[in-house]
């Protein structure tokens, strides 16, 4: 599933023109996107909370080489599935 | 930030929408990919991320307080990996 079938289940299931759907899909995700570069995690009741953590600078090594280097400080985004999520999928 | 502020944010910058009017689309947006991970399929927002059902083989396991053996069974679970625009900008700061 892509953006685009997104737009479509908006289209069909609520009657947006596809151009309207779209727009606000794009909107939806960009605004979450801008959220995590601020520094803020985003929770989605029923669905799961991406989470900002801020990561350390350590060792690391290059595994293609083997070459020692320095992993720099960075900020990643963690995706934790709600208990509801979870339960249905696992099947 | 939670989904009500999250909808209030998108609803300000929809402009040709009502505030109830966004929040079921957010809805449903969640809503259809929840359905697509329950059918298994793999969901990928450009830029953004990948959802991503992964099958966990049944293994055994045992409990650490009791010793007891327990059977865990084969699982599925939910994997997201970061888009490489985010990941890039999250360390830059740029807007995207």
């Amino acid at each position: 599933m892509t953006k685009a079938d997104l737009v479509e289940r908006i289209f069909e299931k609520i009657g947006l023109s596809k151009k309207e759907a779209q727009e606000i899909i794009e909107i939806l995700f960009d605004t979450m996107k801008q959220t995590f570069i601020e520094g803020e995690s985003v929770k989605i009741s029923g669905f799961g909370t991406f989470n900002v953590r801020q990561k350390m600078a350590r060792r690391g090594r290059n595994p293609k080489t083997g070459d020692d280097l320095e992993i720099t400080p960075r900020r990643v985004i963690t995706f934790r599935a709600s208990n509801q999520l979870k339960s249905v999928m696992e099947k | 930030m939670t989904k009500s502020v999250l909808i209030e944010k998108v609803s300000e910058r929809v402009g040709s929408l009502t505030r109830k009017q966004t929040e079921i689309v957010v809805d449903t947006v969640f809503e259809s990919i929840k359905e697509a991970l329950v059918r298994g399929e793999k969901i990928e927002i450009r830029g953004f991320g990948n959802f991503k059902p992964k099958n966990r083989k049944p293994r055994k396991a045992r409990n650490p307080k009791t010793g007891e053996k327990v059977d865990v069974p084969q699982k599925r679970v939910l994997h997201f990996k970061v888009g490489k625009a985010l990941r890039e900008a999250m360390n830059t700061g740029e807007r995207t």
